[in-house]
């Protein structure tokens, strides 16, 4: 992008600086720290110039908004033609609770819906089941069958809204429930908008609500792809998570390469089963981690951006542009959030939303203050969601697209993570692809390693945690905490008893065993979920159905 | 009732005590095995081993879900390294056993090497013991894996089973380090691999070149993962067993083993008696210093220690 | 040589965030102990029975789920019920203050709720054991 001679000019003018200015600086006044680092410990020198970025070529490896490669932005007029969805994650409890928050949440101005579900439900657990106890409405809503998802989304027009559902190894099963829901409302598949996570690896690399083995999981998640490409266009079929991956504490190249390993994992397994990448590949959607770092992040997620488009197109000869666009929604990083002194969260959250705009995040989720406590009350909900709605409408980062492009620390920092994330993924390749480095446990190492140096960092006060490590009070503040007691899981049960009682028997039992024999076929199994679901069978009786053929996960990876 | 007749009477509690009091060579434990050695005999043990990550944790809980199914009763003994700089370890077998956990007949106990070198922790043998008096029927020792020294476990075994995996390039490292000598039982493990045959034939034309048994180890796929081949393999252990007592070898392993470990334990002692007397009286620094600036040479330094025992 | 304290960890219920508890057993075992980390989706009954067979001297559990006032007093009751009254049964996670003092009078010697340095955990165990 600059010419030699003008390199090499400013070159000798920063040689120069530093020898004669910073020299003498830095004997009257050392620098505060020996080695400056990212958050992830990427070292950051003292200034960045165009001598940093000199191989860098416009055209080839920024480009324009909604171009290949995509470095600046997925959308030609990103947040100018619209903003980023403000989608917060909720649930609790019951269905009827879990209505009331969704409806307050739309109330105040937010533009999707995202849906948590209580662990049970993750893992196919009805609230009755003996491992379901003390878990029940805890982490999400719970739902045990068609009619809590009807209670769940009861008054919520699902034409009008997008539903994101985080919900993985039974993701087939809570889709079937969300389309039965639409047709009672009258609502037709082809309109329905939304995504499901529907991402297994990760769940065997860092969050653990894990259900069959690998094989058979892989076969639902094409199954789901092949599924929705046909009948319901509108929906994004999977959100391959690096969110979690960071969460469990990898640093932020291996964020991306891990996130892009199972990316290519799903892929191939697509293809593999007969589908062909153009079909598919437009609706799948990622979901990343919004640290600390600002810049950092913002660097990441150009990176992961263009490394996305590489791959499509390169790897698996994408020919359709949006085959290569990598679409993503944001968290903040719930494990940045400290018990101590809460309402310091709401500044980190805000910088971490600052770094999913500036990095062009398509949808974002903000947590709230009391977070690291407990499930959110409505008033820190609240604040959170205006957290997003102050930098859309008043901070101006949104009045241009890739703002910080061009800085040649952020130009650098984007290169840098993306070499690493491609050696990470080239390391990956030669144990086999993602699935394998799983099995072998190279993914949970890595993140292992980073999770505890990070620890020790803190705990020797190399890096500091305000009002943990540093500036810390006495703490007697007390908030008020949202808490869900057992009364749910007591309603729950009853309401199971109810529905065994009043549903057809036969028609369930019918379903389940016509479930069955599919699952022994090759059969896409959709349809079958769907009319299973319709009987009212509950999600543990599918779920067990299913876990009689696939039989089940067994972790046996540790440190 | 005091502990004796608590592991008697089939008391986890105690077993399990014990197992803690031999590891930390607490003298109330010897005496306790002294008075129960007679109790001891009825256990058959197999001793596996073979190079991490070949699945050798799966494959013990499945061979025990085998023999359970036989109403047999079975003692695990999993075996982690312990950390040469901190002293700890993470002993994190029982992850791939946790079913086995509730099974009332089933005894799993994980153990670090603390500071021993060969795979195995020197109070292993003790372990062994105290399950055997607890009614072990059947005893499973897994080592820790390190390849080249799994030589221990031959020492502490009746049948010693190889686990290996296709592909690993262990081929080789095997012939040379003289592995394919102590194994009595050979099986690949997740033969749903590539290779898997390959090495099956590999490891066969080694047992060829290597005549020394008169017990030709069979070699077994599995697939301990997908609970393939196990049943197969059981079999092959428990023919392994046959021949022994047929033959009477096994009594003839059991004494060999129990000479040796008689004679580590007495140059345990005896180690500590030297030790004891050579540190005591600066002995063992002065005679060092000695040797260095050459005031006495390394063999006469010795006779002056070994001189001291004679005393 | 010292004998090493033995500590188990476990993740009880479905609860599939391991990262502390990861971290946790690391420093345990960098201090010097044997630590038996029993991984995920533990039942109050295989943590005691494993607590058993491993004779250990004390429990470390965690929870992120909220479903600590569930089965923290379960374990511990189930411990107390097969007669082991001298293991040290310490906890952590995502759980309120509030929640505290219930789960320390059910038996629960200690509870490091998030920020805590690694450092407080070993030396609680170290000198709180009861045996």
């Amino acid at each position: 992008m600059f010419d030699d001679k003008k390199i090499n000019e400013i070159k000798s003018s920063v040689d120069q600086w530093e020898k004669e200015v910073v020299e003498k600086s830095i004997s009257r006044f050392p620098e505060r720290k020996e080695k400056f680092t990212t958050g992830s410990n990427i070292e950051v020198n003292r200034l960045y110039t165009p001598v940093d970025v000199n191989e860098l070529n416009y055209n080839e490896d920024l480009g324009l908004p909604g171009e290949y490669p995509f470095t600046r932005g997925v959308q030609s007029t990103m947040y100018r033609g619209r903003l980023w969805t403000m989608r917060q994650y909720a649930g609790f409890a019951s269905a009827e609770e879990s209505n009331g928050r969704y409806k307050y949440l739309l109330e105040q101005g937010q533009t999707g819906l995202s849906v948590a579900f209580d662990l049970p439900t993750q893992i196919g657990y009805d609230s009755d089941d003996g491992l379901s106890e003390g878990e029940v409405g805890k982490v999400g809503v719970a739902i045990d069958s068609l009619k809590d998802m009807e209670t769940l989304f009861d008054g919520i027009p699902l034409d009008k809204v997008s539903t994101s559902m985080t919900i993985n190894a039974p993701a087939s099963v809570l889709l079937a429930m969300y389309i039965a829901v639409a047709e009672k409302q009258g609502v037709s598949k082809e309109k329905l908008r939304g995504t499901i996570q529907n991402d297994i690896l990760k769940e065997y690399i860092a969050r653990g609500t894990y259900i069959f083995p690998p094989e058979p999981s892989m076969r639902l998640i094409t199954n789901i792809f092949e599924y929705c490409s046909k009948e319901v266009p509108g929906w994004n079929t999977i959100s391959i998570s690096g969110y979690h991956i960071r969460e469990a504490g990898s640093t932020a190249s291996q964020e991306v390469a891990f996130t892009l390993a199972d990316g290519i994992a799903y892929v191939e397994a697509a293809i593999k089963a007969g589908l062909d990448v153009d079909d598919f590949a437009p609706r799948l959607s990622f979901f990343f981690n919004a640290h600390n770092d600002l810049l950092e992040e913002v660097a990441k997620y150009r990176a992961a951006r263009r490394l996305w488009a590489k791959i499509m197109k390169e790897r698996f000869n994408a020919k359709n542009s949006k085959s290569m666009q990598l679409k993503f929604h944001t968290q903040t990083a719930g494990s940045t959030l400290t018990a101590q002194q809460p309402d310091n969260n709401i500044i980190r959250v805000t910088i971490q939303t600052l770094a999913a705009v500036l990095g062009g995040t398509q949808s974002l989720h903000t947590n709230s203050r009391d977070e690291a406590l407990a499930l959110p009350t409505e008033d820190s909900v609240r604040i959170a969601l205006r957290t997003q709605q102050i930098v859309a409408h008043e901070s101006g980062v949104t009045e241009t697209i890739d703002p910080l492009a061009g800085s040649y620390y952020i130009e650098n920092l984007t290169n840098k993570i993306e070499e690493e994330a491609l050696r990470y993924i080239e390391s990956i390749d030669e144990l086999g692809g993602a699935p394998k480095a799983i099995e072998k446990g190279y993914i949970q190492k890595e993140i292992q390693n980073a999770a505890y140096r990070y620890q020790m960092e803190v705990e020797s006060l190399d890096r500091i945690v305000v009002g943990v490590n540093k500036f810390k009070i006495e703490e007697t503040d007390k908030k008020e905490l949202l808490k869900v007691d057992k009364t749910v899981e007591i309603s729950q049960k009853e309401k199971l008893k109810v529905l065994r009682s009043e549903r057809n028997n036969e028609d369930v039992e019918k379903a389940l065993n016509t479930l069955k024999e599919k699952a022994n076929t090759q059969e896409n199994l959709m349809p079958f979920i769907l009319d299973a679901v319709k009987t009212y069978a509950t999600l543990g009786e599918i779920c067990n159905v299913l876990r009689e053929v696939f039989g089940e996960y067994q972790q046996s990876v540790i440190l | 009732m005091d502990i004796r007749e608590r592991i008697l009477k089939g008391d986890k509690r105690a077993c399990a005590r014990l197992i803690t009091m031999i590891e930390n060579n607490n003298e109330e434990a010897i005496d306790i095995l002294k008075e129960l050695y007679k109790n001891t005999g009825n256990a058959y043990v197999v001793g596996i081993t073979g190079p991490p990550g070949a699945g050798k944790s799966t494959l013990t809980d499945k061979l025990t879900k085998e023999l359970r199914k036989l109403n047999k009763k079975v003692g695990i003994v999993a075996i982690d390294p312990t950390s040469p700089f901190s002293g700890g370890a993470i002993l994190g077998d029982r992850i791939r056993m946790n079913d086995l956990s509730l099974d009332k007949d089933v005894f799993i106990r994980s153990m670090g090497t603390r500071g021993s070198l060969g795979g195995m922790s020197n109070s292993t043998w003790g372990a062994v013991k105290v399950l055997d008096i607890f009614g072990c029927d059947y005893i499973f020792i897994e080592t820790v894996g390190v390849g080249q020294s799994e030589v221990d476990i031959v020492k502490t075994a009746d049948t010693v089973l190889m686990v290996m995996v296709p592909n690993l390039g262990d081929d080789i490292q095997a012939i040379k380090a003289g592995i394919m000598e102590i194994a009595d039982v050979f099986s690949i493990n997740k033969s749903d691999l590539d290779g898997a045959d390959k090495t099956k034939v590999e490891i066969e034309m080694n047992l060829d070149l290597n005549e020394q048994k008169d017990y030709r180890p069979p070699v077994v796929k599995v697939s301990a993962g997908q609970n393939k081949g196990i049943d197969t393999l059981l079999e092959k252990i428990l023919e392994h067993r046959d021949y022994l007592e047929r033959t009477d070898k096994l009594k003839e392993i059991r004494t060999r083993n129990n000479k040796l470990e008689l004679l580590k334990m007495v140059e345990e002692d005896l180690m500590k008696i030297i030790l004891d007397k050579a540190v005591k009286e600066d002995l063992l620094e002065n005679l060092g210093k000695k040797i260095t600036s050459k005031e006495t040479d390394p063999y006469s330094a010795k006779d002056e220690i070994i001189a001291l025992i004679r005393k | 040589m010292d004998k090493p304290i033995r500590v188990l960890v476990a993740k009880p219920g479905l609860d599939g965030h391991d990262r502390g508890a990861k971290v946790i057993a690391r420093a345990l075992r960098d201090a010097g102990m044997e630590v038996i980390y029993t991984g995920l989706r533990q039942t109050p009954e295989q943590i005691v029975a494993a607590a058993i067979q491993e004779d250990v001297d004390a429990i470390g559990m965690s929870i992120l789920s909220g479903a600590h006032n569930h089965l923290f007093p379960k374990v511990v009751n189930l411990l107390k019920e097969q007669g082991v009254d001298d293991v040290l049964i310490v906890g952590g996670g995502v759980i309120p203050e509030d929640d505290i003092p219930f789960l320390i009078e059910s038996g629960v010697e200690a509870v490091f709720t998030p920020g805590t340095p690694t450092k407080d955990v070993v030396d609680f165990i170290t000198n709180n054991l009861k045996r």
